[in-house]
């Protein structure tokens, strides 16, 4: 059920500021969502003021120097710094997208991070993804068949079948898809999210699984499926340019049409 | 620690609102202004069936500053919940959900709609 208000033990409360060293020539301030697991107190927003000049270009870079220099106690994933793993995905200057990919400069005003939206808080920047990921198992991301495998080589494809799944195969599940979608907010006990049905496109339409039909089974649902109203936050926010939203409408499209 | 301990992340009061989240939301809350709205039609009906003097002074309920705004944004929310609807069923033939185009069709609809509420009063009045 859509519940707009945050729960009392989740509100917000003040921070603390920690001001730049003298001297600093180019100071930006980071306003950054704090979480202590062990304190019992409610989450806070503290400022921290960073010397640009000396930081590298993204907001992971500044996160990072924050850690290092400043406050040794924020806590974040990060891993590859190039965009690929997907670990730093949090909520920066209002959009879910990836700290390693964002640079400083695109962010006007104070750089405000929060984690991924309406996600249970582990500490700090890091949201507990155990029910998105076992969203993800629950669509069987893996090649389903019923026939044996050729004797003399593996299962092949033609060029134009694997082009069908390298967009949606693209997917380095970061959640921020998911995280940006309402209408997950409200229901991602029973709505699958974008990167679930996303990954759930990608097995639907590789020409060399056999499981379609039961994989169409398992998504035609008035929630599994079908709570996406189509308010492309998916399609917006993803840091590596997929199109959920476009995946969800074929899916429904299958749905209809193998009726006839 | 169970989850339900864990306090939650921040969501609508911290998330930048894309142009087609808006025109999402808008499209369902125009949806319930028309059902609402079909009071307003049926006062009307229902005044028309009691008598000259019911109708004149339902006319003189409607014609109050509040009573036009009542019709201009019923009015808007018609031609917008069309227009949106159009581009609803569009989508539904998985065309047009490239981002650039939902952005770009978001605010075709937007003005569209203003537009055609502007053109509807100004052919009315």
């Amino acid at each position: 059920m859509a519940e707009f208000r945050l729960p009392k033990n989740s509100r917000i409360r003040k921070g603390r500021h920690f001001a730049a060293a003298d001297g600093s020539a180019n100071v930006r301030r980071f306003a950054v969502y704090r979480y202590d697991p062990d304190s019992g107190e409610n989450p806070r927003v503290d400022t921290y003021e960073v010397d640009v000049d000396s930081c590298g270009p993204m907001v992971l870079d500044a996160l990072i120097k924050i850690k290092n220099e400043i406050d040794p106690t924020l806590t974040f994933r990060r891993s590859c710094r190039e965009g690929i793993c997907g670990s730093c995905a949090m909520n920066i200057d209002g959009g879910n997208t990836l700290a390693c990919t964002r640079a400083i400069d695109s962010v006007k005003g104070d750089v405000k991070i929060y984690p991924l939206p309406h996600m249970p808080v582990v500490k700090d920047l890091v949201p507990d993804l155990t029910n998105f990921y076992a969203q993800y198992a629950s669509i069987k991301p893996w090649l389903q068949t019923r026939t044996p495998p050729p004797p003399d080589r593996e299962r092949l494809q033609s060029k134009e079948d694997q082009e069908l799944i390298n967009e949606p195969a693209a997917c380095i599940l970061c959640a921020c898809c998911s995280t940006s979608c309402p209408s997950y907010w409200w229901n991602s006990d029973r709505y699958l999210g974008p990167a679930a049905l996303l990954a759930a496109y990608r097995w639907l339409v590789d020409s060399r699984d056999e499981a379609t039909g039961e994989r169409l089974d398992e998504l035609e649902d008035p929630f599994r499926l079908y709570r996406c109203h189509t308010i492309m936050n998916c399609t917006q926010t993803c840091p590596k340019d997929l199109n959920p939203a476009q995946a969800i409408a074929e899916t429904k499209k299958m749905l209809v049409e193998r009726r006839y | 620690m169970s989850n339900t301990e864990r306090p939650l992340s921040p969501h609508l009061s911290i998330y930048r609102w894309p142009i087609t989240m808006t025109l999402s939301i808008l499209h369902r809350a125009t949806g319930v202004a028309m059902a609402v709205g079909f009071l307003v039609l049926a006062a009307w009906l229902v005044s028309a069936a009691t008598g000259p003097e019911e109708y004149a002074r339902f006319g003189a309920t409607m014609s109050t500053v509040i009573g036009q705004l009542l019709l201009v944004g019923l009015s808007f929310a018609f031609f917008y919940h069309l227009m949106n609807g159009i581009r609803h069923l569009v989508w539904d033939t998985g065309r047009g959900l490239e981002k650039r185009q939902a952005i770009a069709s978001a605010w075709f609809v937007l003005v569209a709609s203003i537009a055609a509420t502007a053109l509807f009063w100004v052919m009315l009045l």
